[in-house]
């Protein structure tokens, strides 16, 4: 299967565009909801890029041009250049420390001048998704030992350090994305379960009081010994590494209470992590107790907790068949902050209710099925492994924004795929995506 | 390589499938079966607002605006849009200081927050107004004015008949079930009460989108659920206001009333009553302290006479005894009785005539008004044979006076009527005990002392049933409402006939002729008119006050013409006097002055004015205000020492005002303070006394 001029459209796989092209128009009809009132004139705002639905069209003009561009290029490219787009990634983000702009509180912008922003982190999901792809596809890679797998996991958390240090928590979350690719690829599942146990464990922390934290590590130890008893009357080493494990457990208290709470999160992620169990954030360090109260007694202390409980209003309100469009009262009144990135879903769910808000949710999961559908009929491990590091990319930020929005997770700034107002993302997606339709078209060919 | 991976990718999809199946239960309870986000959403976003219409105007017989609506404007102020507002000329025209201006606008954020609007001044005077109108754009946009519709009484007079419309009290809210709210305007008395639910029209309401920081955003779905305001309903009455100012001047300067009413619809033309008040004064701004002095004041200008004065009717009363006795049969009209200046049977009562013949029959005891001759028709109907029995008698005869309209209320159509006293068996029982009285103990009755109370309206009807020769409709304002339809029966009970007796039209026209006498040759020379045959009879009524006998209320009814009655008055002067000397001359001007539609010769022009210039105010009222103005004083002393007091204490505050920290002005630095802080700094040097105390003025 040799091409010689390339040609757009064929080989391209058209449900994934159509799929594109649709969360796109809902994505523009929802920042335009969200922004549009009685009295604006369409036409003239639309033309004049003053409002975000109006750059919002430009972006996907501009998108569209690159997905084009993407189409156009050579399958053989992105294999070629994928370690040089993550070590130049890598360097964009460290030099955001430099000459780094601050939007909203984090360090991770690049000012590109004409008022657009570059986020490095953005891009860097792109590159390492890449950048995997190629570490899994080497001919030398057998990823059945211990070091390839370090190996792997330091390729996709790098970035993810580096956007924890840029204050952009919720996006060094997507990397972790990347462990279920590895998991396809054959990282075992213990990595997984214990990454799963660690997430249990840490909401137990929060939900039981310390006694009852100690009874449940304790029970559970003596459930595992009494599970291994078979094993531990042969090997008496796995006796001690229980009681060990039982310590550790009992110490993690500790850790979550005074340390992750207390020194790693903000007080207001604090808030807002307790908020979502029904718990409230009680310092025990002095030093924030002291500025707790300094708060409370200047009057200035914020409802960190007031995104979600608007967010579950205008969600909320929607009902079955929703308020209509144009017609959602929590939008037009401007309740939802950052209705028009993080909050978009709050828009569509309150315009056109359950109805509307599951039709989308079926959009995505039809995109995500899709897209494996597209991985598992690559004959290249590139290709695969980059198509599955798509879609779980879009499966983790689906999953956290929207879980986000109902109350499920805790408030983190991470957008809503191809759906959330902004170039950086809407163009990151589109080239994560046109990428894999590139590599799609060549689905045959074996690439290195 | 990873061909034994294969089975990862059902694991990776069922865990995808699963996690968006949480979303969507997730979503499904949030949004289906949580009812309680939609009414967050539209708790926070959309305002009900209720519009109130236009109140109904009031007109006079001749249609003539009584009562009408006027726009006034509140001056409005949005503190967070203060920034570059020339404060100095705005101080200015307002005519306050600095520091005033900055007390209003720290009152204004504490009430309702920065960003919306709430009231500066209220109620701006008009040339208030035109100055601010004109130099409107240099306050704008945190300036601007709105308008607010006020009840007008351009006449100036009528303040009891129309009444006025005042914030809903909580036991109004509670007996109206709620259909007003906290902070509604409704007819509070007179008129504006009685009649409410027709001047009110209907109540609109606009729904309206707000966002987070409770500005308006416009119409929710476009004015689909907002109900339109319909205008009240005008009102058309019998009272012609000039007659009605010509009342109100007689009686000014007299405690008293004016009843006037048209005998052949029961259409009440005029009540005055003295003194009394100016009903502007109780729209607007000024409505409390305004009504507070009116309240407290010992001369009860708030206090309706017309309707709420209870008196014995005295000789007023005798042409109804002689109706009576003629339809019980007990005398005839040529029924004489000798007095010599005294009541012999019973010893009393004393006759102001002494010499023969002054009550040789009916006609001539009535314009001679003789006690003697009427204790004894009294008696008469008393220890009538018929009955065999002074309670029986009594009884009957209660029967008749409340035929009169006596002894409860009539119904007119304002609030707070009285309804008199006549007093029955019962009574005499207890005071006496059973057996212990005859008819010469309450012979006092006959010529209307005594135990019985009546009001001036209760004796202007009384005049017109006699006018009518026997029926009446019962007393009342309105003629008809604007576009009346079946649905209003509110003036169902005004349009029924009353004919409670059937007396023959022969005892009527002896009682007639008697009260004509009145006028020619008896008692009330000085009630003549020109051209018009008048029928009248006064009183001289004796009182007591605290057991204390007082000067004589001064009492006279009338009706006129004679053959074609159009118009029946009950004038009574409290404490003046002979009832021919003060109310008989301001009845025959009334009737004059309805009759003719202006007061015919000088002569009776300048006797108009020398009654309206006469003050007659009661000793026991003179001395209430005494005792009141000396207390006031007093007050008023230590008023001026804490005025002076907090005037200091103000001017910390606008030391307080001139800290950056706290405001926005163009000169200061920019810099917000939160509001709880804002509030408790204030609240700190501010006595909370004079924050309240602030509230009720712009509140109006």
């Amino acid at each position: 299967m040799k091409q010689d001029t390339p040609t757009i459209g064929k080989g391209v796989d058209t449900t994934l565009v159509l799929l594109y092209y649709l969360l796109v128009l809902v994505g523009f009809t929802a920042i335009f909801s969200v922004e549009f009132r009685q009295d604006d004139s369409f036409i003239q705002s639309l033309l004049q890029l003053k409002k975000n639905y109006s750059k919002q069209v430009l972006f996907i003009i501009i998108s569209s041009l690159v997905a084009v561009f993407v189409l156009l290029t050579d399958s053989k490219f992105f294999t070629t250049i994928a370690n040089l787009l993550y070590t130049g990634g890598i360097f964009l983000m460290l030099l955001t420390f430099v000459i780094g702009k601050d939007i909203s509180g984090s360090r991770s912008w690049i000012a590109l001048g004409g008022g657009f922003n570059l986020q490095p982190a953005e891009l860097c999901k792109i590159f390492a998704a890449l950048a995997l792809a190629k570490y899994l596809s080497r001919q030398e890679t057998e990823f059945n030992n211990l070091r390839s797998h370090l190996i792997g996991i330091a390729l996709v958390l790098a970035p993810a350090l580096l956007s924890v240090a840029q204050k952009e928590t919720g996006l060094a979350l997507v990397y972790f994305s990347f462990f279920v690719v590895m998991y396809r690829e054959g990282l075992p599942a213990i990595y997984l379960i214990l990454g799963f146990s660690v997430v249990v464990l840490f909401v137990t922390a929060i939900l039981l009081q310390p006694i009852w934290y100690y009874l449940f590590i304790c029970a559970a130890g003596l459930f595992m010994m009494l599970f291994f008893w078979k094993t531990i009357r042969r090997n008496f080493l796995l006796f001690f590494g229980i009681i060990l494990m039982v310590l550790l457990c009992s110490g993690f208290k500790y850790v979550v209470d005074h340390i992750i709470f207390d020194k790693v999160l903000k007080p207001y992620q604090s808030e807002r992590v307790l908020s979502m169990f029904g718990k409230s954030y009680v310092p025990k360090d002095p030093e924030r107790i002291a500025q707790l109260e300094k708060e409370k007694a200047s009057g200035k202390r914020k409802d960190y907790t007031y995104n979600v409980k608007q967010s579950k209003i205008a969600i909320g309100s929607g009902g079955l068949l929703g308020k209509g469009f144009l017609k959602g009262v929590t939008t037009q009144g401007d309740f939802v902050p950052a209705q028009h990135t993080d909050f978009i879903f709050t828009s569509v769910a309150e315009s056109f209710g359950f109805w509307g808000s599951a039709l989308l949710l079926g959009l995505y999961l039809f995109l995500l099925l899709r897209i494996l559908a597209l991985a598992e009929r690559q004959r290249s491990t590139f290709s695969r492994v980059y198509a599955y590091s798509v879609a779980c990319i879009i499966f983790f930020h689906v999953f956290i924004n929207i879980c986000m929005t109902i109350g499920l997770m805790p408030v983190i700034g991470i957008t809503l795929p191809l759906l959330s107002y902004g170039g950086s993302s809407i163009l990151t997606f589109t080239v994560l995506i046109f990428i894999m339709l590139r590599l799609d078209i060549d689905r045959n060919m074996i690439l290195r | 390589m990873a061909v034994f991976n294969q089975s990862r990718r059902t694991t990776i999809t069922l865990i995808i499938i699963g996690v968006f199946l949480i979303m969507l239960i997730r979503l499904m309870s949030l949004q289906l079966f949580t009812s309680k986000y939609g009414k967050l959403a539209n708790d926070q976003a959309i305002l009900r607002k209720v519009v109130y219409p236009g109140r109904g105007i009031i007109f006079d017989r001749k249609g003539r605006a009584i009562l009408d609506n006027i726009t006034m404007y509140d001056l409005m102020v949005t503190p967070s849009q203060l920034k570059g507002v020339d404060t100095v000329t705005l101080c200015r025209i307002l005519n306050i200081d600095t520091a005033e201006f900055k007390a209003r606008i720290v009152n204004a954020i504490i009430r309702n927050s920065r960003n919306r609007p709430s009231v500066f001044e209220a109620l701006l005077s008009p040339d208030k107004y035109a100055k601010l109108n004109e130099n409107l754009f240099r306050f704008q946009p945190a300036f601007f004015m709105q308008e607010r519709p006020i009840r007008s009484y351009p006449y100036k007079v009528g303040a009891h008949i129309l009444g006025y419309v005042g914030e809903v009290d909580s036991g109004m809210l509670r007996r109206s079930n709620y259909f007003y709210q906290m902070g509604d305007f409704a007819g509070r008395s007179g008129l504006e009460s009685y009649y409410e639910k027709v001047l009110m029209g209907q109540r609109g309401i606009q729904y309206i989108l707000r966002d987070k920081l409770n500005r308006p955003i416009g119409a929710y779905e476009n004015g689909e659920f907002d109900t339109a305001a319909v205008a009240g309903r005008h009102l058309n009455t019998y009272i012609d206001i000039e007659v009605q100012q010509l009342a109100e001047e007689l009686i000014k300067n007299k405690v008293g009333s004016v009843v006037a009413i048209e005998p052949q619809t029961g259409g009440i033309i005029a009540m005055a009553t003295g003194p009394t008040y100016d009903p502007n004064d109780l729209t607007g701004a000024g409505f409390k302290q305004k009504f507070n002095q009116l309240y407290t004041d010992p001369a009860l200008p708030l206090l309706n006479r017309g309707l709420q004065g209870v008196y014995p009717p005295g000789s007023t009363f005798k042409p109804l005894g002689a109706l009576v006795a003629l339809d019980e049969g007990l005398i005839t009209p040529s029924w004489g009785y000798a007095c010599y200046g005294r009541y012999g049977p019973c010893g009393k009562p004393a006759c102001t005539h002494a010499g023969g013949g002054h009550a040789a029959n009916l006609k001539l005891s009535i314009a001679n008004s003789c006690n003697s001759y009427y204790a004894h028709v009294f008696r008469l109907a008393v220890d009538n044979p018929t009955y065999h029995d002074k309670e029986k008698g009594l009884l009957k005869w209660k029967e008749y006076m409340s035929a009169f309209g006596l002894g409860h209320k009539l119904g007119v159509d304002l609030p707070s009527e009285k309804a008199g006293y006549i007093p029955d068996t019962g009574r005499y029982n207890k005071i006496f005990r059973k057996g212990g009285w005859n008819s010469c103990t309450i012979a006092s009755l006959g010529i209307g002392q005594g135990e019985m109370q009546v009001t001036p309206m209760q004796m202007a009807n009384a005049m017109c049933m006699i006018a009518n020769r026997g029926w009446y409709y019962i007393p009342h304002f309105v003629k008809s409402i604007e576009d009346e339809t079946e649905k209003d029966t509110i003036l169902n009970k005004f349009r029924q006939k009353i004919t409670p007796l059937h007396i023959p039209d022969s005892s009527y026209q002896a009682v007639i002729d008697g009260m004509e006498m009145v006028v020619t040759n008896g008692t009330a020379r000085n009630a003549r008119i020109d051209g018009i045959t008048v029928c009248a009879k006064t009183g001289t009524v004796e009182n007591y006050f605290k057991n204390k006998k007082q000067q004589n209320h001064s009492f006279f009814v009338a009706f006129a013409p004679k053959e074609n009655p159009k118009i029946a008055v009950c004038v009574v002067v409290e404490n003046a006097g002979y009832g021919a000397t003060w109310a008989a001359p301001i009845a025959s001007l009334i009737m004059e002055k309805f009759l003719k539609d202006s007061l015919s010769s000088p002569k009776r022009k300048a006797e108009a004015e020398r009654i309206k210039k006469v003050t007659i105010i009661p000793a026991r009222i003179l001395y209430e205000k005494r005792i009141k103005d000396s207390l006031r004083r007093v007050k008023d002393s230590i008023q001026r020492v804490r005025l002076e007091h907090e005037q200091k204490k103000r001017i910390d505050s606008t030391q307080l005002g001139m800290n950056p920290v706290l405001w926005n002005f163009p000169h200061e630095k920019k810099q917000a303070l939160p509001m709880p802080l804002l509030v408790s700094k204030l609240t700190a040097v501010i006595p909370e006394r004079w924050i309240l105390k602030k509230t009720p003025a712009n509140k109006i």
